[in-house]
Order: C-alpha cells, then sequence, then structure tokens
C-alpha cells in the first residue's frame, strides 16, 4: 500500500511546523482543571516514592492513569525543575505561576512530535492520488492536515489541556505499522499505550481479535474463511510475550508492594454517574431526554402521578447523578452489555472475513464509536478516539468521507462547551471554521469526479449546528430563562450532536457490511 | 480546492493569529498613574461620549489634556464616540466621567480587544484580500500565499491587537486608496486616501505619493483638456470629504486651529524613546537634541526629509504607473520615518504596509524588510509583556511568507531587480554575485536580530549602560531600514521608461 516516497516532503514539515506556532499562540489561553490534574500528578511522581503514588490524595485530582503515564511524569518533572520548584511541591495546589504554564504548555506542544511522525508514517499508507498533480488533492496532503490541525486535539491538549497529541500518535503510529506489516511493534506500541491511557481499552477488541486472526494465523482458505492449520504458535508466543512484558513492567512494581487492588480502583471509578456533568453526545443523552419527554408527556395525559415521580430530576446536564422516571434506570453492568453486543458484529467480521489491515481501522472506529454510545460516564473528549483514526479512511472513499464529514463536524461542536469562557469564545468558533471548510473542501477535491460527499438532509442538518450555535451563546444568556433553566444550552447541545454521532455510527455499521467485496479488491 | 475556500482559509488564519495575540497583556496594563495606550483609547471613549464636540480638543475642567487629551484628527474622534455608545450600553462605568480612569477589567479588556478585531474584518482584511486577488500578479496560488504573508505580518497585529490601537483603520483605509487608484477608479481612491489621512494624521507619510501619482495621471492626460477635468473632480472630492470630516468644528476658526495645534505637538522634540530613525541613531555619536534649538531641529529635519522624498516623488510624477506608485509608497513613508521629525517607533508600520504589497514581486528584500520592522519595535513589546507573542509570530511570518513565496529560490538578480547594481558595481568587479551577497546579509541580520533579542529578553543590561539592548537593536534596525530604503529607492529611479508599462495594471 505505501506510496513512492520519491516526492518531496516540505510540505509535511511546513504543516506540522505551522501547527506547532500555532499551538504556541494558545499558550495564554484558558486552561480548565486538568491542568491542576497535570501538575499535581508532576508533584506526585516527583516528591513521593512508588509506593504511595497511587494513595496521595492532598488533592483532589488523585492520579487516576496508569503507571506509565505516571513515570510519564515522573520523567517530566526533572524537566519541571528548571522551569519552577514550587510545582512539584504537592502541597502546591493550583499552583499556576507563568513559568508552570509555560512548562506545561510546551511539555504538550513538545511531546507532540510523537504524534506528528506517527502522521507522517501514516500519510505513507495512505495511496498516493496518481490522478492529482496538484499536491492540495493529493490524499496524503489532506490526511495530513486533517490529522495535524485536527480541531479537537487543539481544544482538548492546546487550551483546555491534556496529553491526548502523543498518545494518539502512538495509536496512529501502531495503526501504521499494522498497514506496513510490521505487527509485532504495532502490538508493542498499543501495549504501552494501554499502559498509559486505560480509554483505549475500548478499541482492544479490535486490537486482540485482528492480531489473533490476521497475524497468528498466516493463511486464509480460498475463499477468505479461517485456516485452521495454519496456526503459528510462534507468532503467538512472541506476541503474548510482548504484551505480558509492558504490562509487568508497568504493573508489577505495584503488585509487587500489594497494590494492585488500590490502583485499579483509582483506574475504575465506577462511582461515577452513568453520564458527565455535560451530557456527551451519546445514546445515554438521547436515552435521558427521551425519559424525561415521555414523563411529561405521563403527567399531561393523566398516565403517571406527577407526586411519584423524582423530583427534580432534570437539574441535569449539571448534575451527575440522574434518576429516570419512566424509563428503566442503567447499572455500569447494563452499559457494558450494551457496548460489547454493540462492537461484537464488528469484530465478528474481522474473525470471519478479515479484509486486511484497512478492515481492522474500521473494526477499530467503530469499537471507538460503540464505546463512546454506550460507555459508562463517556466524555465528550472520548470522540477523538473514534474521529482521528476515521480521518485515515475518509481520505481513501467517498462514502467514509461523508460518514467522516458528518461525526467530525457534530463531535468537534459537542466538544464546544468544554471552552465556555469568554475571551475563548472567537477563538473555538475560528478554529471550527477553519477546520470544518477545509474538510469539506479539501475532501471534495480528493472525491471531485465522484459526486456529492453527503446528503441534502445531512447538510441541512449540519447547517442547523450554526443557528443552535447562535442561540446557546448568544441569543439564550440574554434570555430570563438563563437563571432558571442555565442548562439548556448544554443539553440542547449534546442532544442535537447526539442524533448526528449516532446516524454516523449507523452509517458506518452498513458500510462495514457493504465494503466487503471493495476492500477485497484493494488489498489485492 | 476552490479559490474561496482558499481564500477564507487565508483569512481565518489571519483571524486566528489576531484573536490569540489579543489575549496577551496591552500597553499600560495595571500601570498607574498613566497607563498606556489601551487606557487612552479608552479615555478618548470617555471624552467624546460625556462633553460637547466643542470641549474635545480644549483643555477644560472637564477634560484634562495632559492625560491623554485627544490629538488625532476628528476621524479617530469619531470612531472613540462610536466605540463609546456601545461600551455604555454593556456596561456604563467603563465611559463615566472623570470616574471611570484607568478602569480596567477582563470584560472592559474583552470589549477593547473586540472593537479592534471589528475594525480589521470591516475595513483591513477585505482591503487586503481585495489587493491581492486584483492588484497582484500570477497564479491564484501565488496572489493566495502573498494574501496569507500580509495578513501574518506580525508588526501590525502586535501593535494593534497587543500594545492596543489601531492601526489597522487608518492603513486599510489607505489600502482601500491605494486599491482605488490601482483599479483605475481615482475619485473613491482619494476619498478612502482622505479618510485615513483624518483618521491618523502619521498618514501623511503617504500623501505625497498619492498626490504625485494623481497630478502626473492628470498631465499625462494633457492639463488643458481631459486631464484637468479630472484634477478638478480629484480635488473637489478631497476637499468636500475633508470638509465632511471636520464639519462640527468648521463653524469657528479657533476651532479648527486648536484641532491642528493639537495634531502637530512640535514641543515634544525631535523623537521620543528609542526610534530607529536617522536622528536618534546619530544620538550615539552627536547628541543633536542639545545642541541646537528646536527651531533648527525642525528645519533641519524638514529640509532632509524633503531632499529624501523629492527623487521618488518626481520620477513618479513624470512616469504615473501604478508599479512606481507603490515603490514611492515605500519610499516616501521611509523618508519621513528615517528623517522627520517628531517619529515614534509605531510609525515603522506606514512604510511596512506599501512594502506588503511588493512581497509578491521583491520576496526576499520585502520580508527581510518586514522582519526587521517587527524587531525594531522589540523595546516596546517587551515593556507591554509581548514577548512570547512577538517570537512566536515572528518567527511564524518568516517561515510561512519565505516558504509560501519560495523567497529564496527567487533570487536571481532579475528577481531581485538589481541590475542597476551590476551595471554600478559591475565595472570594478566584474564576477560580483549580488543574489548571494543579499542572502549572506539577509543571513547575518537575521542572526544579529534572533541574537539581540534574546539577549534583550534574558540578559540584564550593565550598570552603566542601561540602555544598552534597546539603542543596539534600534541601530540594527535603522541600518536595515537605510539599506531597504537605498534599494527601493535605486530600484525606482533606475526602472527604465519602456519596462514600467508591463507592470502596469492589467
Amino acid at each position: 500500500m505505501a506510496a513512492p516516497m520519491s516526492e518531496s516532503w516540505s510540505w509535511f514539515l511546513a504543516l506540522a511546523f505551522g501547527v506547532s506556532l500555532l499551538k504556541c499562540l494558545l499558550i495564554n489561553t484558558y486552561h480548565s482543571t486538568d491542568f491542576e490534574v497535570h501538575r499535581n500528578w508532576l508533584a506526585v511522581t516527583h516528591s513521593l516514592p512508588l509506593s504511595r503514588w497511587y494513595f496521595e490524595e492532598t488533592s483532589e485530582w488523585t492520579l487516576d492513569y496508569p503507571p506509565l503515564f505516571a513515570w510519564f511524569e515522573h520523567g517530566l518533572s526533572y524537566i519541571a525543575t528548571y522551569f519552577d520548584k514550587e510545582m512539584l511541591v504537592v502541597q502546591n495546589l493550583n499552583h499556576a505561576s507563568p513559568a508552570t504554564i509555560l512548562f506545561q504548555r510546551l511539555s504538550v506542544i513538545c511531546t507532540d512530535i510523537v504524534f506528528i511522525y506517527a502522521v507522517k508514517e501514516c500519510c505513507k499508507c495512505v495511496q498516493g492520488g496518481k490522478g492529482s498533480k496538484d499536491l492540495l488533492g493529493r490524499p496524503s496532503f489532506v490526511l495530513a492536515v486533517l490529522l495535524l490541525w485536527n480541531l479537537g486535539l487543539l481544544v482538548v491538549d492546546h487550551i483546555h489541556f491534556q496529553y491526548n497529541g502523543f498518545l494518539f500518535g502512538m495509536l496512529l503510529l501502531s495503526i501504521a505499522r499494522h498497514f506496513q506489516g510490521r505487527h509485532l511493534e504495532g502490538a508493542l506500541l498499543f501495549a504501552l499505550l494501554l499502559n498509559l491511557k486505560h480509554i483505549y481499552l475500548y478499541i482492544a477488541p479490535a486490537y486482540g481479535i485482528y492480531l489473533l486472526r490476521s497475524f497468528c494465523f498466516s493463511q486464509d482458505n480460498k475463499d477468505g474463511s479461517l485456516n485452521w492449520r495454519s496456526f503459528s504458535p510462534v507468532r503467538l508466543a512472541a506476541l503474548g510475550a510482548i504484551v505480558c512484558s509492558v504490562f509487568a513492567l508497568s504493573f508489577g512494581p505495584f503488585i509487587v508492594l500489594g497494590q494492585l487492588p488500590q490502583v485499579l480502583s483509582r483506574l475504575f471509578p465506577f462511582k461515577r454517574g452513568l453520564c458527565h456533568a455535560y451530557w456527551a453526545p451519546n445514546f445515554w443523552a438521547l436515552y435521558n431526554v427521551a425519559d424525561k419527554v415521555l414523563s411529561v408527556l405521563g403527567v399531561k395525559l393523566k398516565l403517571l402521578d406527577a407526586s411519584a415521580l423524582p423530583k427534580a430530576s432534570m437539574t441535569g446536564g449539571l448534575v451527575q447523578e440522574f434518576q429516570h422516571s419512566v424509563l428503566p434506570s442503567v447499572s455500569p453492568l447494563v452499559t457494558l452489555v450494551c457496548t460489547l453486543i454493540s462492537i461484537l458484529p464488528a469484530v465478528l467480521k474481522i474473525w470471519l472475513r478479515p479484509s486486511g489491515a484497512q478492515g481492522f481501522l474500521r473494526c477499530v472506529v467503530v469499537c471507538a464509536l460503540g464505546s463512546f454510545m454506550f460507555g459508562w460516564h463517556v466524555h465528550e473528549k472520548a470522540i477523538l478516539v473514534a474521529i482521528l483514526p476515521l480521518s485515515l479512511l475518509a481520505v481513501e472513499s467517498r462514502e467514509d468521507a461523508g460518514i467522516f464529514l458528518v461525526l467530525a463536524t457534530t463531535g468537534h461542536f459537542s466538544l464546544f462547551p468544554l471552552l465556555f469562557t469568554a475571551p475563548e469564545l472567537p477563538i473555538k468558533i475560528l478554529l471550527m471554521l477553519l477546520f470544518t471548510l477545509y474538510s469539506f473542501a479539501s475532501l471534495r477535491t480528493v472525491f471531485r469526479n465522484k459526486g456529492g460527499l453527503i446528503s441534502a438532509l445531512e447538510a441541512v442538518y449540519l447547517a442547523g449546528l450554526v443557528p443552535l450555535e447562535v442561540l446557546c451563546e448568544f441569543v439564550y444568556p440574554c434570555t430570563v430563562w438563563r437563571e432558571s433553566f442555565p442548562f439548556i444550552p448544554l443539553l440542547s447541545t449534546s442532544v442535537y450532536c447526539a442524533l448526528g454521532v449516532s446516524y454516523s455510527f449507523i452509517k458506518l455499521y452498513l458500510s462495514l457490511f457493504r465494503t466487503e467485496s471493495a476492500g477485497k479488491l484493494k488489498s489485492h | 480546492m476552490e479559490n474561496w475556500s482558499l481564500v477564507s482559509l487565508c483569512v481565518l488564519l489571519g483571524l486566528t493569529a489576531r484573536w490569540t495575540v489579543s489575549l496577551n497583556s496591552y500597553s499600560g496594563s495595571s500601570k498607574p498613574p498613566m497607563f498606556g495606550d489601551y487606557e487612552a483609547q479608552r479615555h478618548w471613549q470617555e471624552i467624546t461620549y460625556n462633553l460637547p464636540v466643542h470641549q474635545w480638543y480644549f483643555n477644560t475642567t472637564d477634560n484634562d489634556l495632559n492625560y491623554w487629551g485627544l490629538d488625532y484628527p476628528p476621524l479617530t474622534a469619531f470612531h472613540s464616540f462610536l466605540c463609546a455608545h456601545v461600551a455604555q450600553l454593556i456596561d456604563p462605568e467603563w465611559v463615566e466621567l472623570h470616574k471611570s480612569r484607568g478602569y480596567e477589567s477582563p470584560a472592559h479588556k474583552l470589549f477593547m480587544r473586540a472593537t479592534v478585531f471589528i475594525a480589521d474584518i470591516v475595513i483591513y482584511i477585505p482591503a487586503v484580500v481585495l489587493y491581492c486577488l486584483y492588484l497582484s500578479d500570477g497564479s491564484v496560488r501565488k496572489k493566495v500565499s502573498t494574501m496569507l504573508g500580509i495578513l501574518l505580518y506580525p508588526g501590525l497585529i502586535l501593535i494593534d491587537h497587543g500594545h492596543f490601537q489601531y492601526n489597522g483603520v487608518s492603513l486599510g483605509l489607505a489600502l482601500w486608496g491605494v486599491l482605488g487608484l490601482g483599479l483605475g477608479k481615482d475619485l473613491l481612491g482619494s476619498v478612502a486616501f482622505t479618510l485615513a489621512l483624518n483618521y491618523k494624521q502619521m498618514e501623511l507619510y503617504h500623501a505625497l505619493p498619492f498626490f504625485c501619482y494623481l497630478l502626473g495621471k492628470c498631465a499625462k492626460q494633457g492639463l488643458t483638456h481631459k486631464g484637468l477635468i479630472l484634477l478638478v473632480k480629484i480635488s473637489v472630492t478631497v476637499v468636500v470629504s475633508f470638509a465632511v470630516c471636520w464639519l462640527p468644528f468648521l463653524s469657528d476658526p479657533q476651532q479648527s486651529l486648536q484641532v491642528v495645534r493639537r495634531l502637530f505637538p512640535v514641543a515634544r522634540g525631535l523623537y521620543e524613546d528609542k526610534v530607529a530613525n536617522t536622528w536618534c541613531s546619530m544620538n550615539v555619536l552627536i547628541k543633536i537634541r542639545n545642541q541646537l534649538s528646536t527651531d533648527a531641529q525642525i528645519y533641519l529635519s524638514l529640509i532632509s526629509t524633503l531632499l529624501a522624498i523629492l527623487p521618488s516623488s518626481i520620477k513618479l510624477f513624470l512616469n504615473p504607473t501604478f508599479w512606481q506608485f507603490k515603490l514611492a509608497l515605500v519610499n516616501s513613508s521611509l523618508a519621513f520615518f528615517l528623517f522627520s521629525f517628531q517619529v515614534h517607533e509605531k510609525s515603522i508600520l506606514l512604510a511596512a504596509l506599501p512594502v506588503c504589497l511588493l512581497m509578491n514581486e521583491i520576496p526576499l528584500v520585502s520580508i527581510w524588510f518586514l522582519i526587521a520592522s517587527t524587531f525594531s519595535m522589540l523595546p516596546l513589546l517587551l515593556k507591554d509583556g509581548l514577548l512570547l507573542p512577538y517570537a512566536v509570530t515572528s518567527v511564524a511570518f518568516l517561515f510561512v511568507s519565505m516558504y509560501l513565496l519560495s523567497a529564496l529560490d527567487r533570487t536571481t538578480v532579475d528577481n531581485l531587480r538589481a541590475r542597476p547594481y551590476v551595471r554600478l558595481f559591475g565595472t570594478c568587479f566584474p564576477r560580483i554575485n549580488i543574489p548571494l551577497i543579499t542572502k549572506l546579509k539577509f543571513a547575518l541580520f537575521l542572526l544579529a536580530m534572533a541574537g539581540l533579542s534574546f539577549m534583550s529578553a534574558a540578559l540584564d543590561p550593565p550598570a552603566k549602560l542601561p540602555d544598552l539592548f534597546p539603542v543596539l537593536v534600534s541601530l540594527c534596525a535603522y541600518f536595515q531600514f537605510l539599506g531597504c530604503m537605498i534599494y527601493f529607492n535605486v530600484i525606482q529611479l533606475m526602472e527604465p521608461s519602456g519596462k514600467d508599462d508591463q507592470k502596469k495594471v492589467k
């Protein structure tokens, strides 16, 4: 699949350097409590012995990422001493001196080098676009911009503050390695990634099945079904050794210290509610609203007794606990089952009819989106786990490009409530326009001879985001309801976006089964 | 990709850069009692909102001219008046007479930043876009690259959206003037330029080229028939637009005179702070300000400025093409900056605007000049706490424009328009390699500027020479400006008349 690498890559460096400069300009923007979270982790990992990392609770933001991320913070803290030693004191809560801000921001910008390298590897994996001499219409160029200048990463990492850049770098690099046939490397990278941030567990099924099916079995039957005799124990052993050693490296010390239950309880806090404070635009957002609508209707039609309903169940969007009044309440187990059911067909498909790395990538996206749709306490940021890998598919097929446009636009729009401060309002609108305009214009150029990318209905839906934004950010704050119903803008944003995300999810599922024949043609 | 989407992407990038810079601090932030230009603009809103027009420019009990008295022409005052009314709607405290002095709050900062941002969207950016689309040569790709370069010019972004001023308005209006002249709409162009002049008197730096170009054009059409009619039309337009701007002050000659006195404060001395112009640089050797009387200083600067602009103006009058006009704009504004009386470091923006317009034709030297002009304002930007945006936007501009305009590849003798130099030096040094020398000088000065920027930001000056770094910065910038002025003059004056016709507007 690799495109010939004869042409110059100066444009790639220009894009990467350009976006890095933009990130530097964002240093003085608003940062969320996640900034303090990571500052605290720097302090904890720097000043305390290993045995207390997962017990320390001076700050409310306790360490809840896997051990390798803690080691990463530990490593960063050595550089931090050259900027401001005060940030490394656990008791200095909310310490945000200019030097601290500069250091933390720069650490995100610098570790993004991993991401940049991964994007370069991904760009090599897409078909070179032989037809178009024009650089701006080449799939690899478009992909580079869609990934490097991804709005979600800019917003979440460089304004809101998190370290997703290099984590996604590892994910994309591991995907690229699978495309290049370097499966063991890909597995190693993914194992490391899981030990850096466990949110990627959601896509682990795709990895596990794919590696087992397409790596441990070296041959297919002629009709594409499984050939049991081609099983290679050596490969399985190698794979197992890699994965186990990574996990041993990461969790081993804590097992020796006998702290494994404590670490795990920090990593999986099921005490939180079904939905995050601001509802991620997923199935449960729709479910909650349906519940509310039904209860209101029920009371109106005298089918329900108003006094029997739980009171003020919808101060919501702001309170995490949510009691359903008509529909059954949802437990973590239910969400887990729903998630598993939603990703099962996709995983089965790559077991029964694997269609190479392309099919694997599609499965990754479906897993990411399925868990986003049905998971417990999902954050709106998790949509990026689906959007970024989907970019790779989008530049290669027209149908995927259409799905990508709907999903990316609604998904990115649903990140808007993360930045609620007035000075950042123009930035998020400008960046959104920039990215959306580019993705539409560029993908249309890539597929210019193959008809439209999105249907009229989808276009109307996406255009509806504009009045929604105007109403939520400009009109609603001027109305009298601002005080009594402060949650309406968040609620409507998340419900409106949930429609688009669910729609993309269904469409992606359909594509999973439709592309079977097309995928096979490509792999030859 | 369609052209309109490329253009919109460029504009969006320019806007993003502007707004991110505006999140940083501004001049005089929490520095009582005088604060800075931010407070000046806010104070003008307070004055224009609360006082009747005839008191705006006069020292009264309600209007202390020593505290940021209004010293810009009427259009600025009207703009403040407009902003003040909006401000009053949002929060009356912002423009309350006397009590609002030194008012600062995050919400107010947001409002002030938004006014500059909107002014840019309405006036400056459309002018840049139209200029690049209609008046620069080459493919669409090249036009768009030039556009991005101009929109990302850091000097203007940092002064307007960081330091806090409304240069985008006056420069934008001047650019609308250039646009009008370039498209053959002389009357509209003159109106726009008159408005620019009435927004900031510093636009006088550009006045002579406008005058000479239009006069030369009339003369070419024959001052006895068509040309005369055109000349009369233009004069009437200019006089009428002036009259409209000054309407409230025309009732009483005292009023107009007072405004003029406020606009040209000769008492403020030959130059302020550390400016990269001739007088300030000479100060290192001779202390002119102590040796000559104020009058003598005025005459000296007047005569040297006139001498410096005359050649380019005469050439433009004799040969009024658009290309000559652009070069004359550069030469005239540089001459004013380097030699005239009472120059601010920010006035280099007036020279930077026409140089921006040359970025497509002479990329390397233009980019070089634009970087140097930003660098020359470093002491000011450091005072405002804008080091980070200064560094980032400068590097971004240098990188983006060099890359997109392939400035380092387009450096043959013809690209650099260095034929005159070859003719000049070729006799003594037949093997002189002007492109190589230019590139070397460029690299050398870039290094010097980077080094001086670093030293100014990171090191403490020796106790005996507290002004060491600002002086070095202004000297370093001065030599580059002087070199550029000579270079642009040589290009303009040595351009044979035949070649100019090809450069005419299409």
